[in-house]
């Protein structure tokens, strides 16, 4: 008896809980506005540390190369100098004379180019390597070895057996970038839980079901962080192929810069460097995000 | 010996390691007739697990047999659907996806496009969770996985739906749930089941039969309890049924006294 009686006090504390609710229309509309200050103070929270930093550096970088006797440009005499380059991108002249987009986009081709056959060869090999015993005992020992010689080091062979520059740009890039796609590729087969295996096996799934519906979604994080760090290593590749094989390009405008003593030209080529080399390794996460649906902790 | 719908004749099981052999299973036999829910329990590592893969086929049997239906089972397929312990839907698919890929294989051929539609919704309606057909296993709660789980082993239309530990990583009152959920389905579809759990109560509540399996290495059934409490069962009103209890005390009798649980004992 004592347990009801409690149970209806209690019901009647309970009621006016329940008004609450009633005030719930008021509420949306605090809440745009305190969402919309909470997204204000999340921006300002990580764009604001990165533009100070960024103030400080500059300025004292400024500072240190305030002297006329000073061997490197400070940030004001870059501007100055480099000037014309700066706002004529898309300048278009003779021979090596090109805006800065023309030389980058030159690049970007030819890393394109590689970094997709890399990409193409790269997953088939990974998947034959984490499939098959026999072919990871065969050829891993290859690979370990290979992986580990520097990119420009590829070069002179690569020269020599395609006797042309752009090829052997290519070439490099491919050579550079395919080591951690297959690697990455090969560890993802490999670590394809058992469970999953064994939904396929209840569900009897063919081999071609299998490599569709389980192999490349599991493995697919693990092939996005080889595809992201074959990205970096491509760019990186492709800068110091240039200055070899010369031509349009922002390897060889570094150098050509370098040769001309356009030590300012050379400070806003490197910024470009950065800065698309970032928006290449942002495009490999982003679109790895989007196959892999968010599984990829991209 | 008399064929029943599910047979388990003679089986042995010995994993060998780096040259050692270990006996994991002996001569464990059992038939399970068509419709019944069969419990399997016994302290953890008995090789429980390993009967439920043997029948399941991920696992072979070192000797003996398995027949279902009066076929011998040698392979893995959608006739044992298995819900597994940790649900095991493929992360990158929605719930709906994650059915789909079963009925699709499963129902290739059989039924049209709309059918298999309708298959998939009738599934997720058994286990309540048509509402979240569009969420990803990450995005749904430890017990609604496993009852997309279990959707996805009733999808396949088994003859066997075989249950590994499937409530064990889940929380006391979530599993009462679940137990609940699975006991409807099973009134419903009448379906044969065997779970395998480390729970006493569980066992008691959703069983037909309890086969309880003594220590291993070289487990065997030890003892197999009827359970004849009639159903439709209700947890609460069971909580004092004398039936209940004495099914209860049997079990418990027979892991803690008569097969107490060694540990470490290599």
């Amino acid at each position: 008896m004592s347990v009801t009686q409690l149970n209806i006090k209690e019901s009647k504390q309970v009621s006016p809980k329940a008004q609450v609710v009633a005030f719930s229309p008021a509420k949306p509309r605090r809440s745009i506005v305190l969402m919309a200050t909470e997204k204000a103070r999340r921006l300002t929270a990580t764009v604001l540390p990165p533009l100070l930093t960024l103030a400080l550096l500059v300025l004292a970088w400024e500072i240190l190369c305030s002297s006329p006797t000073s061997s490197l440009p400070a940030p004001s005499r870059v501007l100055s100098e480099s000037w014309e380059l700066i706002i004529h991108p898309f300048h278009v002249g003779q021979g090596v004379d090109q805006g800065m987009f023309w030389h980058i986009a030159a690049s970007l081709q030819r890393v394109a180019l590689g970094y997709a056959l890399a990409a193409i060869a790269g997953i088939a090999l990974g998947v034959l390597v984490g499939q098959s015993q026999w072919a990871m005992r065969g050829l891993d020992p290859i690979f370990q070895i290979l992986r580990t010689v520097p990119p420009l080091a590829w070069l002179p062979l690569s020269l020599a057996a395609f006797r042309d520059g752009n090829p052997s740009a290519i070439f490099v890039i491919f050579i550079t970038a395919i080591w951690p796609v297959i690697i990455n590729t090969a560890v993802g087969i490999r670590n394809i839980p058992q469970d999953y295996q064994n939904v396929a096996k209840v569900l009897r799934l063919n081999g071609f079901e299998y490599f569709g519906k389980i192999m490349l979604p599991a493995a697919a994080p693990y092939i996005f962080t080889g595809l992201r760090i074959g990205i970096g290593l491509s760019w990186l590749a492709i800068v110091a192929a240039e200055m070899l094989i010369g031509g349009v390009g922002i390897g060889f405008f570094i150098w050509d810069a370098w040769n001309s003593s356009l030590i300012s030209d050379i400070i806003v080529a490197l910024v470009y460097v950065g800065v698309v080399g970032f928006l290449l390794d942002r495009l490999i996460a982003f679109v790895g995000r989007l196959v892999t649906r968010g599984t990829a902790n991209a | 010996m008399a064929q029943s719908y599910l047979s388990l004749e003679f089986i042995d099981k010995t994993f060998e390691r780096n040259g050692t052999k270990s006996e994991v299973l002996k001569q464990v036999s059992l038939g399970v007739d068509k419709g019944e829910f069969v419990s399997i329990i016994g302290h953890s590592g008995c090789g429980k697990s390993t009967v439920l893969n043997i029948i399941a086929g991920l696992i072979d049997a070192t000797s003996g047999a398995v027949f279902l239906d009066g076929k011998h089972v040698d392979a893995p397929g959608p006739e044992r659907a298995v819900v597994f312990q940790n649900h095991s839907l493929l992360p990158w698919l929605t719930v709906y996806e994650n059915i789909n890929l079963a009925v699709s294989k499963v129902f290739r051929g059989k039924k049209n496009k709309a059918e298999q539609h309708d298959w998939v919704m009738h599934n997720l309606d058994l286990v309540q969770m048509a509402h979240a057909k569009d969420k990803r296993p990450a995005e749904i709660s430890g017990g609604m996985k496993q009852r997309v789980g279990i959707a996805r082993a009733l999808a396949m239309e088994p003859k066997v739906l075989l249950l590994d530990e499937p409530f064990g990583a889940l929380d006391a009152l979530t599993r009462a749930h679940l137990q609940d959920a699975v006991m409807e389905i099973h009134a419903r579809l009448g379906n044969t089941m065997i779970m395998i759990t480390h729970d006493v109560d569980e066992a008691v509540l959703l069983s037909d039969r309890i086969v309880m399996m003594t220590n291993g290495p070289a487990a065997k059934i030890g003892e197999v309890l009827e359970v004849p409490i009639a159903r439709p069962r209700n947890r609460i009103e069971l909580a004092s049924d004398r039936t209940y209890l004495k099914c209860r005390e049997a079990v418990l009798k027979f892991l803690y006294e008569r097969h107490r649980f060694v540990e470490a004992a290599e």
